[in-house]
């Protein structure tokens, strides 16, 4: 659904989803790394396991919550991606100390 | 201005106004709620969901007894509720604890427990006085800091945003009247009935109940009521929702069944409902230091509120003998005794009569003792 401008420059890094490499831009967010990439969802929320998709892009909407290298709920959309980056989907709420 | 009758008013439309009125309206009695609306600082505000007996009694053994009372009326009371709207309110009484972070805390706890199990008339019930093991086997996730704690079966916590929603729609689906933006400005007693102003009408009643919380001590004189109550300002903290990890809910911290944190709460002699750092940052540290794990979690909310205090710290209930038919509820436990005042305050006051051997001693007459020389 989403494409990258052709323009679009920027050397690309890896990072991996849920343990599976995903390629990006260096100036990417993590959100936008993912939508660009394809993913359906990035969270399940936590009161009906709803999947979600980052929305707002801004910071406003937290539906990009990941986990990102062990940190539980960030913002996908507030945190450049970085070389070796793990990310996984945030399967509900946040685990206490994750 | 309009003019409208109801056989019982309740002013009021708190967790206090909100239960008793629904109490009533399930006696099949004409009741209407005045409320300021949404807007009101209720004392509801400051709540904690918690459904609690431990610690609470002392200096009145009778207040230890409603608030067992009040605990064991929650199932039905939440049966009811959801009966009545479908609504579950995610009533849970698996026991609480009251965790102490050093010995000396734990000493002055279980000091304070026995002399207020100690006191003639106190109802039996259980608790026990735990330490760090005894304590951690219960709740793995306690810090080294944590000397032990108290514990008690007959705690619980209830989700009370479902609760004070199920009250209200409960009210209404038994044919009670809820009236928003109608703050109640003047009370007169006047040939047997009540009646009261609010800027957009008046309402005629044959009956007043008080649940206005802090706004009882400007409309309790207005109809013979003496109800010298005040402020006390609450803080209170929320993470964000986390997978559970908390069986029990802790007097200071709990787990809501959505999986938010709260952690609370303070007690402060302030009259203005603002949050502070300063508070807020003694809340959060003590919780951490009860859960270390907890200090990676994101705080979403946090506000103050006031609650509202007697001089004893215990609830009035009290009838006026100058207007018959006025009475007063008012109590720092809206949630605990929510039950209490739908299925026992409510049908006295329906029958016209807060009986004497049950009452008496919530009366605001308890106050009235002349001052020591």
């Amino acid at each position: 659904m989403f494409r990258r401008l052709p323009e679009a420059g920027g050397s690309t890094v890896t990072i991996t989803l849920d343990g599976c490499p995903v390629t990006a831009r260096t100036g990417d967010s993590i959100a936008a790394a993912l939508i660009a990439a394809g993913i359906g969802h990035c969270r399940l929320t936590p009161v009906s396991g709803t999947p979600r998709a980052p929305y707002c892009m801004m910071g406003v909407c937290f539906d990009c919550l990941v986990v990102v290298d062990g940190v539980g709920n960030r913002q996908g959309c507030l945190v450049p991606v970085a070389e070796g980056m793990r990310v996984e989907t945030q399967n509900g709420g946040r685990e206490i100390g994750r | 201005m309009t003019a409208s009758e109801f056989e019982i008013a309740v002013i009021g439309g708190g967790l206090v106004g909100a239960a008793i009125a629904y109490g009533l309206a399930r006696e099949g009695r004409p009741v209407a709620v005045l409320d300021e609306g949404d807007i009101a600082m209720r004392a509801s505000r400051g709540n904690f969901g918690l459904v609690w007996v431990q610690s609470k009694g002392l200096g009145m053994a009778e207040y230890a007894g409603w608030s067992v009372r009040g605990a064991g009326l929650w199932p039905q009371l939440a049966a009811a509720l959801q009966a009545d709207t479908g609504l579950d309110v995610r009533l849970e009484q698996p026991g609480g604890f009251h965790i102490a972070l050093s010995e000396t805390e734990l000493e002055r706890r279980a000091a304070m427990l026995m002399r207020l199990h100690n006191q003639p008339g106190t109802i039996r019930y259980d608790y026990e006085i735990l330490d760090h093991a005894r304590t951690r086997a219960m709740l793995p996730e306690i810090g080294p800091e944590v000397a032990g704690s108290s514990y008690c079966p007959l705690d619980g916590h209830v989700n009370s945003l479902r609760l004070f929603r199920a009250l209200h729609i409960a009210l209404g689906r038994h044919g009670g009247t809820y009236l928003p933006g109608q703050p109640a400005q003047k009370l007169r007693y006047h040939g047997g009935e009540f009646r009261i102003t609010t800027p957009s009408s008046e309402i005629r009643a044959g009956k007043v109940v008080l649940a206005a919380g802090n706004g009882n001590a400007r409309l309790g004189p207005m109809v013979g009521l003496d109800v010298p109550v005040r402020p006390q300002r609450g803080q209170v903290v929320v993470t964000e929702r986390t997978a559970p990890f908390l069986r029990y809910p802790v007097v200071t911290v709990r787990q809501t069944d959505e999986g938010s944190l709260l952690l609370g709460d303070s007690v402060e002699e302030e009259t203005d409902a603002t949050v502070g750092p300063a508070v807020v940052s003694v809340i959060a540290d003590r919780a951490a230091r009860m859960f270390p794990r907890l200090a990676s979690l994101n705080v979403v909310r946090s506000w103050a509120a006031l609650r509202v205090m007697t001089k004893d710290g215990f609830p009035i209930y009290d009838q006026s003998a100058d207007c018959p038919g006025a009475f007063v509820a008012t109590c720092h436990s809206g949630v605990t005794l929510a039950g209490t005042h739908a299925f026992v305050v409510a049908p006295r006051i329906a029958e016209g009569v807060l009986p004497q051997e049950e009452f008496e001693v919530f009366s605001a007459k308890r106050f009235h003792v002349p001052a020591a020389a």
